[in-house]
């Protein structure tokens, strides 16, 4: 089956399809929340060295991987938007933004209620810290300039930009526990070598960051459908749309 | 299942505060970005709907 991407870079196709995708992945993230909330809280054990503060793991990993993930799927949208001068994804940049503030704000806090007990301090100025509070004041600054500017298109060109120029800052984030010396312990999970956490925690983990994923894709698509009529109000699907 | 008691659950081995404290927030900021997005979705069908009425009218 021959899909045609340009069909669907369509916002009036794009509006349409999203709205059958939503509930689905609405759904699925619901279901899997409850599954890794499960896993997370009757099936992993205590951990021998944190005893059960560990558990904030499974909100904590998965929001610090989205952040990052989702600033990445931002930079990746501007891109797009600047080389083929596309609608659709800056729009697409600009519905992600506040669900990877939003997630930005819970690694930082569910870190900082996670530190107290076992750092004992809610916060230190250490790398991994300091460049994820960066990246939080990245999506609030990126959020800022596109609401300060009224005109679309150059309020879209200016924020592609701006979120760009940030993606530096994610290596950053990632590798700051590989360059600087920090407090925050390395990664648990990796692509190059075997997890150091057990089995049934790091599918726990896993199963949240999935659920993670779903719900980001929901809301926004959610967000972007919004975005969609506000910007093609004059066209007269949307017309059509509205005397609905 | 490690846990004895409700009691034992919450208390989270005297983690409690912090563990809560992390859920609620997580699920806080969840159900209010939903409720946003629901909110703002409904204002713009609104005022698309009456700029469509004023241009019907005039």
């Amino acid at each position: 089956m021959a899909i045609n991407l340009y069909y669907y870079a369509s916002p009036a196709t794009f509006y349409q399809l999203s709205g059958k995708l939503i509930p689905w992945f609405g759904w699925s993230a619901v279901i899997l929340t409850v599954i890794g909330l499960y896993i997370g809280f009757f099936m992993a054990p205590t951990d021998f060295q944190q005893g059960e503060a560990y558990r904030i793991i499974f909100i904590h990993v998965p929001a610090a991987w989205m952040s990052m993930f989702i600033y990445l799927v931002m930079a990746f949208w501007g891109a797009i938007g600047l080389a083929f001068k596309t609608r659709l994804s800056f729009m697409m940049s600009r519905a992600l933004a506040p669900t990877g503030a939003l997630f930005t704000f819970i690694a930082l806090w569910t870190g900082a209620l996670w530190g107290k007990p076992m750092w004992g301090a809610w916060w230190v100025w250490d790398a991994r810290l300091t460049s994820e509070l960066i990246l939080l004041f990245l999506y609030i600054g990126i959020m800022a300039l596109w609401a300060a500017i009224d005109d679309p298109q150059r309020g879209d060109r200016a924020g592609a930009l701006l979120t760009l120029v940030g993606a530096i800052n994610v290596p950053i984030i990632y590798f700051s526990v590989k360059w600087w010396n920090t407090l925050h312990q390395g990664a648990s999970v990796s692509l190059t070598k075997a997890p150091s956490m057990a089995k049934i925690m790091l599918i726990g983990m896993l199963v949240m960051a999935i659920a993670a994923w779903l719900y980001t894709i929901a809301v926004a698509l959610y967000r972007v459908r919004t975005l969609i009529l506000e910007r093609e109000r004059n066209t007269d699907w949307v017309k059509a749309l509205v005397e609905k | 299942m490690q846990w004895a008691s409700v009691n034992d659950f919450l208390s989270m081995g005297g983690y409690g505060l912090y563990v809560w404290g992390s859920y609620v927030v997580m699920a806080a900021v969840v159900i209010i970005e939903v409720m946003l997005l629901r909110k703002g979705r409904s204002q713009t069908l609104k005022l698309l709907k009456r700029m469509r009425n004023f241009e019907n009218e005039s």
